[in-house]
């Protein structure tokens, strides 16, 4: 501690002051204020949807702060696009890696500002000093190569590398090492703390805990758009700063219904799918709902994928009302009483352009149309008792679903799938970006309909979705289960550990 | 060197144009004489500096219907001004040509990044839109070539060193590109905008200005291509070139530039001019219908793509290594 208290200069190199930035009327940011130094790593902790990647945007300037203040050197600075951010010397390693696949690794790295003889662009030049950037990184791929052909780590590298061809005051790792492996990430905080040492201020943002710890030497928290708590690394320990990402009132009204537990419906054992997840078990019975909490990436949607037949399973089986089925393809999938509404509800979920009408017939189309027409004034007579048991807000069967609200169009997926009555109801993120009403709405009728007598598996990133309406709650991390709890045992804290292996 | 695949690619298209060559040499010594081979580059001209536009437009992920369209009316333009006013002499017929191109061109390329439509669909509405507006120009009415003074017909019929004005032109096109697309930023940075277009935002570089860019310069070279067509062909009225934008959008893919942008170079867009253009003129020699062209660029198409279509999965990996 003491070290890092003396290297700390007084003056933080970039400040932000009561930040805020909201879209549509979500606010994105409320009160973010971060300090960083010369010549040390700030680590950037938060939940997903603490409003992380907003300030990233903000900072490189692809938005622009709705109120707050930002300084560069104790200067009032305003971020006009990106090209400003780099020439003020603020630049970012993005989690998706933002580098281009057909152009050779030397042109990446001076994609902004390439050497120039006069009007045309030099490109021994270019080649030479991108030659001498990598060499300083000490990697080993040629600046001749096509970027296309690198690995996720080396492609970050480039990113780096694309930061030293002008003068680095701040640089910002926003998940670098989401994709990497244990190797990958170490060469790249290899090169993170070079650059530390000489001078540059890092923000390094992470679910990873270790990582955290073996390379930051401050830490900032944000919850729910606004910065909670910082201070040293040193000294502090992952159950404080989980408590600070975490600590929201969990106050919020989840209307969970008590059930009672009846006979096994949905068994999953050891199923496992190369690249995406490993010797994944459990068990859901009647009347149940699982929630799976992880991180985002952590495998959870490739696994519902997997058990609605989308993509197949390496090894491992599944049962289903405690016979063994196998699901090639969703057909099969529903045909055994399985029903998946995807996390991408606009792609995956509806058909915006058609009606509720049609959306919710959609999975329905046998029964409507026996003799292979299908009838309107049933189709509508469903999609009409469906708006009121569900209670969307629409002016009939007939209204576009783009027209509704994000809670409503929800809604609408659920009743495609409730109108075919299947025994497991598999949600993937349900409640993401619909606001509170439709929220409490939506976990209403899941809730309802594990109560009579189905089974609710719910993926959710959302801690207080999650702790109000499982029953058990399957915690995944890195493709692998990492935890198993029952309610009465599940806290936040516990929950938030074992997905991040604190 | 840069770009390894493309260049063998290019490499590949030239043997087989080359090889092309050869054959049909082989059973027709006077295909190969120069007198031939230029006639062949006099006729490909158009569509050289046609696809290097079109180039432009595809590699930042766009598509021109309306470059054919708007060769017509810029040349319809230009023919009425030179039957109206035969005195004015060459350089004015250019200058306007290239003006109602760009302007045109320019049209296409605010509606795709001001107002985020498909290319595809505002320029399958301005290629009618332009045609439309050439019927109301001459009322339907030809132009033809008793209209034309000596010097808008024999411009480009002025030979130098063997080849025609019209086919230097071309030349001078191709060498410019060359040095455009590869050493300046203008030219580089169509290229990470189609390759890219979300790493490109995040580079400071707007892809839709960069379209627009495109689209205007691709007008540009379609209005010149208008008085070159219409003093070639010596006629102008409300359908020439109709049709044209395929062959020139097949000619750039044969060439190698790919539909879904960032990817294609000037040699290979010249290779597959040049692939179209000899077929075109050894079919009738060696007694095939000259209808067959359609059929074998659409093959040609057809079979480059398979070739290309390497499916690559780009997953993430989530587990990590068992030992980890």
């Amino acid at each position: 501690m003491s070290a890092a208290i003396q290297q700390a200069p007084a003056q933080p190199i970039l400040t932000l002051t009561q930040v805020k930035k909201s879209f549509g009327g979500a606010h994105a940011l409320r009160d973010a204020n971060l300090d960083l130094y010369p010549g040390q790593v700030t680590a950037l902790i938060g939940e997903n949807g603490a409003g992380k990647s907003t300030l990233v945007k903000i900072l490189c300037g692809i938005h622009q702060p709705d109120g707050g203040e930002l300084t560069l050197d104790g200067r009032s600075i305003r971020v006009r696009d990106p090209e400003h951010a780099r020439q003020l010397g603020i630049n970012v390693v993005h989690q998706e890696c933002v580098v281009f696949d057909n152009l050779t690794v030397a042109e990446n790295i001076f994609v902004s500002n390439r050497p120039k003889n006069g009007r045309f662009i030099a490109w021994r030049e270019m080649r030479t000093r991108a030659a001498e950037i990598l060499r300083q990184l000490d990697v080993s791929f040629s600046p001749d190569m096509l970027a296309g052909q690198l690995s996720v780590a080396q492609k970050h590298i480039v990113q780096i590398a694309r930061a030293l061809t002008s003068e680095a005051r701040v640089l910002i790792l926003d998940e670098p090492t989401a994709a990497l492996s244990h190797r990958e990430a170490e060469d790249l905080f290899r090169i993170a703390r070079r650059l530390r040492d000489a001078g540059c201020a890092l923000l390094f943002i992470s679910h990873k805990f270790e990582e955290i710890f073996s390379l930051a030497d401050r830490y900032v928290v944000f919850r729910d758009g606004a910065s909670v708590g910082n201070g040293m690394i040193a000294g502090t320990g992952s159950e404080q700063l989980i408590r600070m990402m975490v600590g929201r009132s969990v106050e919020q009204l989840f209307p969970k219904l008590e059930t009672t537990l009846g006979k096994e419906l949905l068994r999953v054992e050891s199923l496992s799918r190369a690249q995406e997840f490993d010797n994944i078990s459990f068990s859901v019975r009647q009347g149940e709902t699982l929630g799976i909490y992880g991180l985002v990436g952590a495998g959870r949607t490739e696994l519902a994928q997997c058990l609605f037949g989308l993509t197949a399973p390496d090894s491992g089986s599944i049962q289903v009302g405690g016979k063994p089925v196998s699901i090639a393809n969703p057909a099969d999938a529903v045909r055994h009483g399985l029903a998946y509404v995807p996390e991408d509800r606009q792609q995956q979920g509806a058909i915006l352009p058609f009606s509720i009408a049609a959306n919710v017939s959609l999975t329905n189309l046998n029964s409507l149309a026996p003799r292979g027409i299908c009838s309107r004034q049933r189709e509508s007579a469903l999609a009409n008792h469906w708006i009121s048991a569900l209670g969307i807000k629409a002016t009939g069967p007939e209204q576009n679903v783009g027209d509704l609200s994000g809670g409503n169009q929800q809604k609408v997926v659920i009743a495609k799938w409730l109108a075919r009555s299947p025994k497991v109801l598999i949600l993937d993120e349900p409640t993401k970006g619909i606001d509170v009403g439709a929220k409490s709405a939506v976990h209403a009728v899941t809730s309802a309909f594990a109560q009579r007598g189905n089974a609710v598996v719910m993926i959710s990133s959302e801690l207080p979705e999650i702790l109000g309406m499982s029953d058990r709650i399957l915690v995944m991390r890195r493709g692998r289960v990492r935890a198993l709890l029952d309610r009465s045992e599940a806290t936040a804290e516990n929950v938030v550990q074992a997905a991040t292996d604190a | 060197m840069i770009q390894n695949s493309a260049a063998r690619r290019d490499l590949a298209l030239g043997v087989i144009v080359v090889l092309l060559l050869a054959s049909v040499t082989a059973a027709f010594p006077q295909f190969a004489q120069p007198g031939n081979l230029a006639e062949i580059l006099d006729d490909s001209a158009i569509l050289i500096l046609l696809a290097l536009g079109q180039m432009l437009v595809i590699l930042t992920r766009g598509i021109d219907l309306s470059i054919a369209a708007n060769l017509a009316l810029s040349g319809m333009l230009v023919a009425l001004l030179n039957k109206n006013y035969p005195g004015l002499g060459v350089a004015p017929v250019l200058l306007i040509a290239l003006v109602s191109g760009t302007l045109l061109g320019a049209i296409n390329g605010l509606l795709v990044w001001r107002l985020k439509l498909p290319p595809i669909v505002v320029t399958l509405g301005t290629m009618s839109v332009y045609r439309g507006v050439i019927y109301l120009l001459s009322g339907g009415t030809w132009v033809n070539d008793n209209h034309m003074s000596p010097q808008f017909l024999g411009f480009i019929r002025y030979e130098l060193l063997g080849l025609t004005l019209l086919s230097w032109l071309a030349i001078f096109a191709v060498a410019a590109f060359a040095v455009v697309m590869r050493y300046t930023v203008l030219g580089r940075n169509l290229y990470t905008a189609g390759g890219n277009p979300a790493a490109a935002t995040y580079t400071g570089i707007d892809p839709g200005r960069m379209q627009c860019i495109a689209y205007t310069i691709c007008g540009a070279i379609a209005g010149l291509c208008g008085y070159l067509w219409v003093a070639r062909f010596a006629v102008a009225y409300t359908d020439i070139a109709l049709g044209f934008e395929l062959q020139v959008i097949a000619a750039c893919l044969i060439g190698g530039v790919a539909i879904a942008g960032g990817i294609g170079t000037v040699a290979g867009v010249v290779l597959g001019c040049l692939f179209i253009g000899v077929i075109r003129n050894a079919l009738p020699l060696i007694g095939i219908s000259p209808f067959w062209q359609m059929g074998i660029n659409g093959l040609v198409i057809v079979v480059a793509a398979v070739l290309s279509a390497r499916r690559r999965e780009d997953k993430r990996a989530i587990l990590e290594a068992q030992a980890a």
